[in-house]
């Protein structure tokens, strides 16, 4: 091997590769936030025990999981407007992507959180009297909020990760960014490893933070 | 009986196929302490549960102060119980299970007082002073702090005790409440019960415990095949029972007597 790394390129573009990181921290924490209300929305929808509440949620969830990531950026940028005629931004295609498919994922993981907590629980909480709404909120989902906690948080890396597929709709984040630095460079080898420790760099850091917020949740155990 | 809290008629539950209650009447006045006795699967777990609506009745009817629980729907006998109705039924009627069913995530005293707080909207700091006074009376002033994983299985039925206690429900049903405790936990729990008695409350309780409920019990049913089999006083079903089936039940608890 006798390559000479030179990251003098990429140094100097550092603003350009900024860009895309403030952009794929914008674009995730966006998705994450809209893919919890889709997730606990097609969640208690699909725990219901009406059909035609239930099913429509498992369709959704099942279509979502059973089919590539990509193919949903590519519906909601270049089918969509075929259907509805409007073209949505980069950005918008992007998030509606992502929050739908971590919506599906999410789903799963607090209907399984849900469905863990003790048959005894329920009935501890419907025996003071209180309504179904009280129940969740006060004893089913506290206890539930902790299972979840770290199948939610890997589905969250998973997103993170997947956000780079916002690329291929031209949105600037870091990958789409990083595409742009090497085409000025030609340093393949620099520019990708560059933003490859930049996505561990936000992985770890987003684990370290997770990891101090479930410490709080499971207190009581 | 025209002084009943609680009635119930002509009271079926079946799970699928399967009919566990066959035709229950039922009333229980104040200060009653009833103890219902019998085999397991003979469905009486599942009569109590029928009476907070832990179980929603196939057919008849539940009333509290002679009003009737639930609306009828379709022409079959079964009824369409709305979810306000039923949590108003159990804040008057307080169960107390066989697990306990304490909220992990709370301690002792928020447990107690959740009820009182979530359910009833009372402010928290009279909500604390109601809860601190029931775990007093049932020994555990020192534990208010203490999160239920740290309780014996006795303790954890005492403050389960107090939690169903604190909603001042005019009826209590207690479910088996030593069944899951070691022989030497099962005292403590049982005194609290005995205290209520002595207090006057109205209590049912479902219990193998055939010692206790016969010092208990103002009535015994004994049920067996999803029926009242036998029903009269502690002395009249457990010490001189004038059915075969009842005998036969008893038998089994003094086999290995000693």
């Amino acid at each position: 091997m006798s390559y000479q790394w030179d990251f003098s390129g990429v140094w100097s573009r550092w603003d350009i590769l900024l860009v895309g990181l403030v952009n794929t921290v914008k674009i995730a924490a966006i998705s994450i936030v809209l893919g919890v209300i889709v997730g606990l929305a097609l969640a208690f929808l699909k725990l219901s025990t009406k059909r035609h509440l239930s099913l429509p949620a498992t369709a959704f969830i099942e279509f979502y999981r059973n089919t590539p990531p990509i193919i949903h950026f590519f519906w909601f940028y270049y089918a969509l407007p075929v259907v509805v005629d409007i073209s949505l931004d980069p950005f918008v295609a992007a998030v509606l992507a992502l929050s739908t498919q971590s919506g599906a994922f999410y789903a799963e993981v607090f209907r399984g959180g849900i469905v863990s907590i003790e048959q005894g629980q329920w009935e501890g909480a419907r025996a003071l009297g209180m309504s179904h709404v009280q129940m969740m909120r006060r004893i089913i989902l506290p206890q539930a909020l902790t299972r979840m906690f770290a199948p939610f948080v890997e589905r969250s890396f998973e997103l993170i990760k997947t956000t780079a597929l916002a690329s291929t709709l031209a949105y600037a984040d870091i990958l789409y960014q990083a595409m742009l630095v090497n085409s000025e460079t030609f340093r393949p080898l620099e520019v990708y490893t560059t933003i490859a420790l930049m996505y561990v760099t936000l992985l770890v850091t987003a684990s370290a933070l997770s990891r101090v917020a479930e410490a709080r949740l499971t207190a009581y155990r | 009986m025209t002084d009943a809290i609680l009635r119930v008629t002509g009271l079926h539950k079946s799970f699928g196929d399967h009919h566990v209650l066959k035709g229950i009447d039922f009333s229980v006045a104040a200060a009653e302490r009833v103890a219902i006795i019998g085999g397991s699967g003979s469905g009486k777990s599942t009569f109590l549960r029928c009476l907070n609506f832990m179980e929603l009745p196939s057919l008849g009817t539940v009333a509290l102060d002679g009003r009737e629980i639930g609306r009828p729907a379709g022409g079959d006998g079964a009824r369409y119980y709305p979810e306000a109705e039923l949590c108003a039924v159990r804040e008057r009627v307080g169960m107390v299970f066989q697990q306990f069913n304490l909220f992990p995530h709370m301690t002792v005293l928020d447990n107690v007082m959740e009820g009182l707080v979530t359910v009833k909207g009372m402010k928290r700091a009279a909500a604390r002073e109601r809860a601190a006074a029931e775990l007093e009376k049932v020994g555990l002033g020192a534990k208010f702090d203490a999160y239920p994983g740290r309780l014996s299985g006795g303790q954890q039925q005492r403050v389960a005790i107090a939690r169903a206690l604190a909603m001042e429900p005019e009826i209590l049903l207690f479910d088996e409440p030593t069944s899951s405790l070691d022989p030497e936990l099962v005292g403590e729990v049982l005194r609290v019960i005995r205290q209520l008695a002595d207090e006057g409350r109205t209590m049912l309780l479902v219990t193998h415990e055939l010692g206790f409920a016969y010092h208990f019990a103002t009535k015994v049913i004994f049920l067996a095949d999803g029926v009242f089999h036998e029903v009269g006083t502690p002395d009249e079903v457990l010490k001189q029972p004038r059915q075969e089936r009842t005998r036969a039940f008893l038998a089994r608890y003094t086999e290995f007597g000693f």
